[in-house]
Formats: structure tokens, C-alpha cells, sequence
């Protein structure tokens, strides 16, 4: 019997090892995408442009290949408008965009249109992309998120968005769960304070908290270079004596992060 | 025995001859008339023809079509897929084993063999019916829990599934015949009928593997479907033949052998700690080292069959490998390398202490340290995570996301190094247990020593560079370009080693090998090899199915179940965990029946009688 237990006890203490092992790793699910219908005439541009963001960073899986890990190039580091406008005066290019907008629709429907060097399939002497069409499964992107992406990617290095906003549509359109629908963008910075709810935890517009630190009078204290910083990447520099709390805030778009960094750096009057 | 034969050949016949001739069609012909089309298929002959395919698209689902049953569908289909897997591939397997065994009893006409292959064979049998029990559980909760997927996947293999059925049934004869005509066939010509039985049912299980196999990869890489509707448009060797289906037939192949031998291990450990008698530990002594042997032979070319399957599902979708490997679902990579560095560590362990069986093992125990050495290094760099979820602060401190020292050992290049590394020394343990029984006599043996020596250093010195190289001053079309020299010099290293020790061999003088005389402790390694491979096929077999991620067929077929997310990894944790206890419950009652079956009561008269001699 002995012969037996010892070598039970050891088998399942290994396998319970094992197990206990998982729970010391990041524990993240991967939700299946859900859909949620958008009504468009609601949508401004800064929402349309936050509603990129997301299907950038969500839905449309993006980021799973075009980041600094080099499996195709990071659309991030660079701004992509200029790069489109070299790409099709390229004599590789293949493609019937004449404008940076179509390029880059192009490149998402149409990925082999042009291959960035290096970034090719295997053996294809970068004729032919690994990207999958954006529309197709599995990624099955709308229309209107397409041109979301489209947006974003112009928006974020500044450029002008030429995509046309669609408001006057009346139907729905099927998009990720993550897309900000809200109607009214907020108009003044006390709306965005609102809105992301910071008076839970800072002390301003005569609210008070002491969960994070006093904002009234962040003017004297920060930049507004370091008050973006600080909504943007909030556990980038944490206050002293206070807890690294703070959520990102990713649908924040940056005329609300604007707005509110504007607003904060002129709070120079401290207050209780 | 001419009636079986009979009776076998017509069904062998039709299902090969069917199977080739696209006999059975992959769709119910005309099964509503609502969708048929005309397509070109070309057929296994590659000559193009006009065929009618009568086939409806994949249908699109919603979360009320599949039946509530109060728990989780998926945690059920989980547990019972797997514990069917992990039995399948023990009965698979351990006739590919016992067939070889037997076949060096029967040419070097040592009768030990030939019982330690019968015996393997009982431990295989008992787990045959447990597959079918699963089996059979599993295909009712399938079609209970998912029946419009089971539904659109008839649709696909058609009348394959029964080819399926009957090669089962074939299996079945095959399997008892062999087993219980054991001893009515082993002698002179009567064993190579035995012997051709143990082949015919190797083909037959070897089908019957690759056939279920064209279901999961099918599942995650359709072929001989419309990808926009999932309409079926080619025959069923099209369907069958995906960019996956030879990838994961090779990697099922080899994993099912080092799991089979491992598990086999275990029972001979279980039975040499409970041996009584010296000949009996010393039978099951050689028992469990056949086992780690074939265990470990059967492991060694693992990973470049994993290498081969990762790298055709990178060509077939950079975003499903990306997932599997940098994804959410890498993080169970980590889990892996324990694994993986247990089942090496274990199979390592074993044969060290194995030499002390040897008069000639102490010959090269001072070498085993500087192998540790190494194997723990390559474990450390192994499980190393390229970042982790940093505070704030912790990232200010870093100066980035990553470390600045073991940041770099996160990457792939630097596990490539690792893992080659650490199979290329696992092979030194091999090839120095193989040559502590044996003293070298050929003239040329400082030569030969000398060259095997120089392979180590150039192998290993090939490994580090091309990974050093490679992996950290050129881009990722070159890191992956990288693995092949790295695998060539591992495979290099093995072969060279098969083949010099092979020469130097010959009329080398056999030093005594005291069978039975190991540690108990060293038993505990054939213990720890099967419940480490079991959680990694467990593990392995999960991740491949997750990066369909919300498909039942990928790009095809949507899951709109309640579970179509990629779970928590402890959740992932605690259900490999508790499929991987609940393997081993059953795998007791294996060892159980397989004892009991060679237990004789006394008769009662046996019993009385020496109180009878004593009162008299």
C-alpha cells in the first residue's frame, strides 16, 4: 500500500504545482467580439476618431501584428499619411489610390497592393502580404469602422481627417463593443471633467476628495506637457502618498484631453 | 484463422479502395436542394473534373441556438475531448512500441522481451476500452451541446465518418486478436503471423489518428470549403488535406509514442516499488528504463515538429500564430517550459541515477553537474517572460517595459538557445548511459571520441550564434530562418552520435548491469515524466484550439456560444489541473486491473492445509 500512496501523493502534488503555477501569470480573458449597433447620425468626429482608436487597438486586431516587435510595420511610430503619399509615388506600388485616404483604405482591403519590404509572406520576394483583408473573416470589419480607422490613423500625427463623417446615414451599423456612442461630445472642460469622472478622486470644481491629489491649484505644481502626461499614462509619475490608482482613459479624445489640460494648468489658486 | 480473414479483407478492401476512389462523398448529396452547385474539384489523382457538390453555407449562429443545460457546454466537451485524447493516444501508441519490442524478442530470441511487450500490451488494453467510453461521450455531448456545428460538420466529411466507424471496428479485431493470440502465435512461423497482426493494427490505429485529426485542423484551417459562405466545393481529400492536417499528424504521431512510453513507465515504477522478490525489481527495473528510453527517443524530435506545425500556421495566418505565440494565449509558453524542463529534468535525473546499475557508470558521473548546469540555465532562460504587468513606479525605475538585462532573454532567440541547448545535452545523458555498460575496444576510439567531441562544441557553438546572431542583429524574416540551423545542428548532434557510438560498438566488451539495483527515488522520475506530459498535452492541445478564438471554424463558422472567449489562464490552469487528476484516477484503475488480472486466489483447501500440517 505504501508503494502506492507515496507515489500518488507525489503525482498529485506535481500536478497541483502545475496548476498553481497559471495563477502567478497576468490573468487577461480574450472576449470574443461582441456587436452593438451605433446609430451614425449621433456621431461627431472626435467620437468617429475615438471609435478608431478602438477598433485599432481592438477589434480589428491591429496591434497584434503592427507593433515594435516587427512582424509588420508600426503604424504608430510614423505618420502614416506622408508615408502613404511616398509609397504611391513607389514604382512597386500596385494599387489605384491617388490620395492617402484611399491608400490607406487600399491597404486594409487590399493588402498586397503594396508590401512594405521585409514584411512579405515567406517566399513571395514581398509580392504578397500576410494581412488579411480587414473586411473578411476573421476580422469582419464595417464600413463605417474601416473609415474610423481611417480617421484615427490621419487624426493621430495631426494630419487633417478627410473622411467624411457619416451623420445623415439613417441605418445602424453593426460595430465593436467597445465604440463610444455617445451622443453629445462634451462641449467645456467641466463636461470632460464629468464625463470621465476625476471629482470621484481629485478635489476640483469645488468638489473635494483626498483619494488623489488636489487639483485645484495643478497649475503651480505641473506643466501642460505634464498634466497630458499624466491623463494619458497616469502611472507614469505617481504622486507621493498616493496610490497608483488612476485609470487610462482611452476613449478620451484629444479635444476632451485638450480641453482639460487647458483648463488644469490654469488652476493656479490652491484650495482646501 | 481463414475466416477471419475473410471476413476482414472485403471491409479493408472497401475502405481503402472507397476512401482513394472518393467513394464516400464529403456532402449528403441533394440534402435539401437548396444550395447545390456545380464546382471543379480536382481529384486525388490531380486530373480536374466536374463534380456536383450539394452543400448548404455555414450556418450563422446566435446564442439561443445552442441548448442551456444549466453548466458550461464547453467545460464538459473539455474534459471529455481530453480525457478521449489522452487515451486514444496511449492505445495508439503502445502497439507501435510493443510491435518493436517484439520484433528484437523474436530476432535475438530472448523470451523477456517478448513477455515485457505482452505486458505493455495488457496496461494498453484496458485503457482501449476507456477511449471507446470517452469516445462515444464525447460525439453524444457534441452533437447535444453543439448541434448545428455538428451539424455543418457533417455536412464537410460526409460519409468519412463512417470510414472512421469501420476502421474502429477493424481496430478493435486487430487489437484482440493480437492481444489474446499472444501465446497461440509465439514461436517459429506462427510469430510472424503475430507479428503482421501488430502491423495491420498499426496501420489501422496509425488511420485511425490521422483521420481524427483532419477534424481539428480542418477546424482551424478549412480547406475544400468557399471561405466566404462555407459552402463545401471540393471532395473529401481536399477537405481533409489543410495546410495543418500533415503538420499535427507528424506532432500527434511522435507525442502520442513519448506519452505512451511514459505512462507505460509509470506502471513499471508503480510494480518495481511493489516488487517483493529481486527478479521481479529487476524485470520491472528494465521495464521502466525501456519505457524512459523510448519516452525520451520518441520526445527529442518533438520540437521540430512543433516548430514545423507553428510555422504553417504562421504561413496559413500570421495572425493566428501571433496569437498562439505573442498573444494572450503566450503567456501559457511559460507554463510550457516548466513542462517541458520537468519532463527533461526528470528524464535526465533518471538516467544518471540509472548508472549506478552499471559497473562503467562511474566512469562519467563527474560530467552529470556540468549537464545539470545546463539544464537549469536553459530552464532560467527558458521561463524568463519578455515583460510583465509593471506599477507604474516599477516602470519609472526600469527606465521602459522591459528589463534592461533580462529583457533580451524574453524573446524567442533566446529560448531557441535554450531549448536547443538543453536537447543536445539531454542527448549527452543518452548517448553516456548507452556507452556505461560498454567498454570500447575498436583501435580507432580516441578518433572517434574526438570527433563526437568536436560535433558537441560546433553544434552547440552553432546553436548560440545563429540564435545570437539572428535573433538579436537582423529582422524577424531572419530570426525565424535562424531555428533551421539551430534544429540542423541539434538533429546533426543526434544523428552523428546514433552513428559513431554505433561503429565504436562493435566487439566493445559488456560490463555487468545490475538490473533492480536503482534507488527507489529514482522511480519517482518515471512518475513525474507522465503527469508532466500529461498537463502539456493537456495545456498544448488547449492553446491549439483557442486560437480559433470566437470560431468553431475558423473565418467560417462563428461561436456565438456563452463560452466563446479565451478564458483566465488559472481557469485554463484549474481545468488542465482537474482533467490531468482525473486522468490519473483512471490510469490507477488501469495499473489496478492490469495487477489484478495476474492475481490467482488460493483455494480455500491450499489455504487450510498448513494448519493442518502445523496441528499435526
Amino acid at each position: 500500500m505504501n508503494a502506492l500512496i507515496k507515489p500518488l501523493g507525489f503525482c498529485v502534488v506535481l500536478i497541483l504545482a502545475f496548476g498553481a503555477f497559471t495563477y502567478i501569470l497576468p490573468q487577461v480573458k480574450g472576449e470574443a467580439p461582441e456587436e452593438e449597433e451605433v446609430l451614425v447620425g449621433t456621431l461627431t468626429m472626435d467620437s468617429f476618431v475615438a471609435m478608431g482608436e478602438k477598433v485599432y487597438n481592438g477589434k480589428g486586431t491591429c496591434t497584434l501584428c503592427h507593433n515594435k516587435l516587427g512582424r509588420a510595420p508600426d503604424l504608430l511610430t510614423y505618420n502614416v499619411v506622408k508615408v502613404s503619399q511616398e509609397r504611391m509615388a513607389n514604382t512597386q506600388y500596385q494599387g489605384k489610390a491617388t490620395d492617402a485616404e484611399g491608400y490607406i483604405r487600399e491597404s486594409m482591403l487590399e493588402p498586397s497592393a503594396y508590401v512594405v519590404k521585409g514584411f512579405g509572406k515567406k517566399g513571395s520576394n514581398d509580392t504578397e502580404s500576410p494581412m488579411p483583408a480587414v473586411d473578411q473573416a476573421p476580422i469582419q470589419l464595417s464600413e463605417l469602422a474601416i473609415g474610423a480607422v481611417i480617421a484615427y490613423l490621419q487624426q493621430k500625427d495631426g494630419n487633417p481627417v478627410t473622411v467624411a463623417l457619416p451623420t445623415a446615414a439613417p441605418e445602424s451599423d453593426k460595430m465593436d463593443e467597445t465604440v463610444d456612442a455617445s451622443p453629445a461630445p462634451p462641449e467645456s472642460p467641466q463636461e470632460v471633467i464629468a464625463k470621465y469622472g476625476c471629482t470621484a478622486c481629485h478635489s476640483i470644481l469645488e468638489t473635494q476628495s483626498v483619494i488623489g491629489p488636489n487639483l485645484n491649484g495643478v497649475g503651480k505644481r505641473l506643466n501642460i506637457d505634464e498634466i497630458r502626461t499624466s491623463i494619458i499614462d497616469p502611472k507614469a509619475v505617481i504622486a507621493d502618498g498616493f496610490p497608483p490608482i488612476m485609470p487610462n482613459f482611452p476613449a478620451m479624445t484629444v479635444a476632451e484631453l485638450e480641453m482639460v489640460a487647458q483648463f488644469l494648468v490654469k488652476q493656479i489658486e490652491a484650495q482646501p | 484463422m481463414h475466416s477471419i480473414w475473410r471476413l476482414l479483407l472485403p471491409v479493408i478492401m472497401v475502405a481503402v479502395i472507397g476512401f482513394g476512389s472518393g467513394l464516400f462523398p464529403s456532402t449528403t448529396m441533394a440534402a435539401s436542394g437548396k444550395a447545390e452547385q456545380h464546382s471543379a474539384a480536382i481529384n486525388s489523382d490531380g486530373a480536374e473534373h466536374e463534380s456536383i457538390a450539394a452543400s448548404l453555407p455555414a450556418p450563422k449562429l446566435k446564442r439561443s441556438d445552442y441548448p442551456d443545460i444549466g453548466t458550461s457546454s464547453r467545460a464538459i466537451v473539455w474534459v471529455v475531448a481530453q480525457m478521449h485524447l489522452f487515451f486514444g493516444a496511449l492505445v495508439l501508441a503502445v502497439p507501435i512500441f510493443v510491435l518493436v519490442i517484439e520484433l528484437i524478442g523474436f530476432k535475438t530470441n530472448d523470451d523477456r522481451y517478448d513477455d515485457m511487450a505482452h505486458e505493455f500490451m495488457k496496461v494498453s488494453l484496458t485503457a482501449y476500452a476507456i477511449t471507446a467510453l470517452f469516445g462515444g461521450t464525447l460525439a453524444l455531448s457534441l452533437f447535444l451541446l453543439y448541434p448545428q456545428f455538428m451539424s455543418y460538420m457533417m455536412q464537410a466529411f460526409g460519409s468519412q465518418v463512417l470510414v472512421y466507424a469501420v476502421l474502429f471496428f477493424l481496430e478493435s479485431i486487430l487489437l484482440y486478436i493480437y492481444y489474446y493470440g499472444w501465446d497461440a502465435l509465439r514461436y517459429g512461423n506462427r510469430k510472424w503471423i503475430h507479428l503482421t497482426l501488430g502491423l495491420l493494427l498499426n496501420g489501422v490505429g496509425t488511420t485511425l489518428l490521422v483521420v481524427a485529426n483532419s477534424w481539428s485542423t480542418f477546424m482551424m484551417a478549412p480547406s475544400g470549403i468557399d471561405p466566404a459562405t462555407g459552402v463545401v466545393t471540393g471532395g473529401i481529400w481536399e477537405i481533409m488535406k489543410g495546410p495543418l492536417w500533415n503538420p499535427l499528424n507528424l506532432h500527434r504521431f511522435l507525442a502520442n509514442i513519448a506519452f505512451g512510453g511514459a505512462v507505460v513507465g509509470a506502471y513499471a515504477a508503480f510494480k518495481f516499488l511493489a516488487a517483493r522478490t529481486a527478479a521481479e525489481k529487476a524485470h520491472y527495473d528494465w521495464m521502466g528504463y525501456t519505457s524512459n528510453f523510448i519516452a525520451i527517443l520518441a520526445f527529442l524530435p518533438l520540437p521540430f515538429a512543433g516548430y514545423w506545425l507553428m510555422a504553417e500556421v504562421y504561413a496559413y495566418s500570421q495572425q493566428m500564430g501571433i496569437l498562439a505565440m505573442g498573444g494572450i494565449l503566450a503567456w501559457l509558453f511559460v507554463i510550457q517550459a516548466v513542462l517541458i524542463c520537468t519532463i527533461l529534468l526528470a528524464g535526465n535525473y533518471y538516467l544518471w541515477t540509472g548508472m549506478a546499475r552499471t559497473e562503467g557508470g562511474a566512469r562519467y558521473r563527474w560530467l552529470t553537474k556540468y549537464i545539470a548546469v545546463v539544464l537549469v540555465l536553459g530552464f532560467l532562460v527558458w521561463i524568463t517572460p519578455h515583460n510583465v504587468i509593471y506599477t507604474g513606479a516599477e516602470i519609472a525605475e526600469l527606465g521602459g517595459g522591459n528589463h534592461p538585462m533580462l529583457g533580451p532573454l524574453g524573446i524567442m532567440p533566446a529560448k531557441n538557445i535554450a531549448v536547443f541547448c538543453m536537447l543536445i545535452f539531454t542527448f549527452l545523458s543518452f548517448q553516456l548511459y548507452r556507452r556505461a555498460d560498454k567498454e570500447i575496444t575498436v583501435a580507432w576510439q580516441d578518433w572517434g571520441n574526438t570527433l563526437m567531441i568536436a560535433i558537441y562544441i560546433i553544434a552547440v557553438a552553432n546553436v548560440i550564434f545563429a540564435g545570437v546572431y539572428y535573433g538579436y542583429f537582423t529582422n524577424t524574416v531572419y530570426k525565424v530562418g535562424s531555428s533551421v540551423i539551430q534544429v540542423m545542428s541539434t538533429v546533426v548532434v543526434i544523428v552523428a552520435g546514433v552513428v559513431i557510438d554505433g561503429l565504436m560498438f562493435k566487439g566493445a566488451r559488456q560490463l555487468p548491469v545490475h538490473w533492480g539495483k536503482v534507488s527507489d527515488r529514482s522511480q519517482y522520475a518515471l512518475f513525474a515524466l507522465p503527469i508532466a506530459f500529461t498537463w502539456l498535452m493537456a495545456l498544448m492541445g488547449y492553446i491549439r484550439s483557442s486560437v480559433r478564438t470566437h470560431w468553431h471554424v475558423y473565418a467560417v463558422m462563428e461561436d456565438k456560444s456563452p463560452d466563446n472567449f479565451i478564458p483566465p489562464l488559472a481557469t485554463v490552469g484549474n481545468m488542465v489541473t482537474g482533467i490531468t487528476l482525473l486522468f490519473l484516477v483512471f490510469v490507477l484503475f488501469i495499473f489496478w486491473i492490469a495487477n489484478l488480472s495476474g492475481t490467482k486466489q488460493v483455494p480455500p483447501a491450499i489455504v487450510s492445509k498448513p494448519a493442518v500440517a502445523e496441528g499435526a
